[in-house]
């Protein structure tokens, strides 16, 4: 009832304005689009954010480890990725590292890569943001006192004790705030995922845009809306998170 | 919620104000031209040969030429501006060039956002480009694979619909044929008359465009929409129509080896001058 209210508004609304006719909401197909796009982008959001935290927090840990191969393996990833624009990442990997993939071929003909385009966006984009968390974490870990690793030593703790057991938790409260800026940013750049073709939200939309030439200021408005919205949610998770993780008499 | 309702009608409803009111002519961006001395044209920057970009970078093509041809009669400079099919609409519709000339179809849908005005000066139609290898011979052969496209382009939503193809749709032409190069896909549904200049570049050879083309569909320049049957949109059909009395296109379509088209025959014979 309310639903065919809304829809039968809208369609009254694009018959009297020719450019604002928000099509997704009275028509099933651009419907799916928009819902769907919405679903990829928080599937590769959540995903990326996951893949990107514990990049983060493992790659934190092996700056402090003794080999000092592993430190500069994490050194050289971090210029790698922190240093290449997303959108050129993707570019490269969809369509150079693409080729050295293995595929299957369904026909004789395609040749269909094992690593989609949703899974390069998902390596990409995870790799780009966690290079970041590295450092974030490093920040965090360096801010924790050095005679409190030394007294963990002294009661017999292991280095990966130590990090695990003392400095991690310490780092990890000292890095929040940062870490959510990052991840507030992964967020936004899953839209970059679009020059391959990840079906995400902007693809969806922009895809009905063309369509649609009437529904262009609608999905426009839409994205902005959508995206305030999404990041909103990772905004209020992650101050939750850090009121949470407070110690009293420890940070700000 | 019905006060946010009685908002937003309110505010369509001074949005179907402003537009009815709009009927009048200003020939503001006519007269923007005019007096800045400038005409700046939307053109494509990836579409070979009616608009890409030389060696040196400039822009350069079929539909350059027809933009310098209406800067010439104008009086004024021309500045060409590379659009992308996904924006040029916007580019129009927010004054950032004056007139668009980028391998538009004409659509009923688009004709209510800018201003489109006849004769039309070219057409083309719908089809892929393929490996030969795959044979194809039917447009249902299509059905549930993955077929590249190009975002904007109007018949992707058609192939899509029609014969059931899953249509991955790229931001640029390069990446979508990259892609098809890669075998990601089994075709590159295009225009058929950019499909043809690519296999008549040399760089295709074991493609082919082996489907009977469809939804043949005349090309559009445009101009603003209020300026549609003011001084811009009129003075834009009259170039439309001299271009294909005197032969203009068709020297044109020579001049940048394009496979000659029945269409731009046709009409030469249709607004052909009785006195000889």
């Amino acid at each position: 009832m309310i639903i065919e209210a809304i829809q039968e508004f809208f369609r009254e609304v694009a018959v009297n304005n020719p450019t604002w006719n928000f099509i997704f909401f009275y028509e099933a197909t651009q419907w799916n689009k928009v819902v769907g796009g919405l679903w990829m982008t928080i599937q590769l959001s959540v995903v990326c954010v996951l893949f990107s935290l514990v990049i983060g927090v493992v790659g934190a840990g092996l700056q402090g480890a003794r080999s000092a191969v592993l430190r500069a393996v994490v050194a050289g990833y971090i210029q790698f990725f922190r240093n290449t624009p997303p959108f050129v990442q993707l570019l490269f990997f969809y369509f150079a590292l693409g080729q050295f993939t293995p595929t299957y071929s369904p026909d004789g003909w395609l040749e269909i890569p094992i690593i989609s385009n949703v899974g390069w966006a998902i390596i990409s984009l995870s790799f780009f943001a966690g290079a970041f968390n590295v450092e974030i974490f490093r920040a965090g870990v360096e801010a924790v006192p050095k005679s409190t690793q030394e007294a963990a030593e002294s009661l017999g703790y292991t280095r990966l004790q130590i990090y695990g057991h003392i400095v991690f938790p310490l780092a990890l409260r000292v890095s929040i705030p940062a870490l959510n800026n990052n991840l507030v940013n992964l967020v936004k750049t899953t839209t970059q995922a679009f020059v391959i073709a990840v079906p995400e939200l902007l693809y969806q939309s922009v895809t009905i845009w063309n369509d649609y030439p009437s529904a262009q200021y609608p999905m426009m408005t839409f994205l902005f809306f959508a995206y305030l919205a999404l990041v909103g949610v990772v905004v209020v998770g992650m101050n939750n998170w850090e009121r949470a993780m407070r110690i009293p008499g420890y940070g700000g | 919620m019905r006060k946010a309702i009685s908002l937003l009608s309110a505010t369509a409803m001074t949005l179907t104000a402003t537009s009815a009111f709009a009927e009048q002519c200003t020939n503001e961006v006519w007269n923007k031209v005019m007096s800045r001395d400038k005409l700046v044209v939307g053109v494509k920057a990836d579409y070979k040969p009616w608009g890409f970009r030389d060696e040196s970078g400039n822009l350069v093509g079929m539909e350059i030429d027809m933009a310098q041809s209406v800067a010439d009669a104008m009086g004024v400079e021309l500045e060409t501006v590379a659009v992308q099919s996904s924006n040029r609409m916007q580019f129009l519709e927010q004054g950032k060039i004056d007139l668009m000339i980028a391998t538009m179809s004409d659509r009923p849908d688009r004709r209510e956002i800018v201003g489109i005005v006849g004769p039309n000066y070219y057409t083309s139609g719908t089809n892929i480009l393929a490996p030969k290898a795959l044979k194809f011979a039917d447009w249902e052969q299509l059905r549930d694979r993955p077929v590249c496209g190009k975002q904007g382009a109007f018949y992707n939503k058609i192939v899509e619909e029609r014969y059931g193809a899953k249509v991955v749709a790229f931001g640029g032409n390069a990446e979508a044929k990259q892609a098809l190069r890669d075998k990601k896909c089994i075709a590159f549904v295009y225009d058929d008359s950019s499909i043809v200049a690519d296999l008549s570049s040399g760089n295709w050879e074991a493609f082919e465009m082996p489907l009977k083309t469809e939804d043949d569909n005349p090309w559009a320049l445009a101009v603003p929409k209020a300026e549609q049957n003011c001084v811009f949109g009129n003075f834009m059909s009259g170039m439309q129509y001299n271009w294909h009395r005197d032969g203009t296109l068709i020297e044109l379509e020579k001049k940048w080896g394009i496979q000659p088209t029945a269409y731009l025959q046709s009409q030469k014979e249709r607004f052909a001058d009785w006195i000889k």
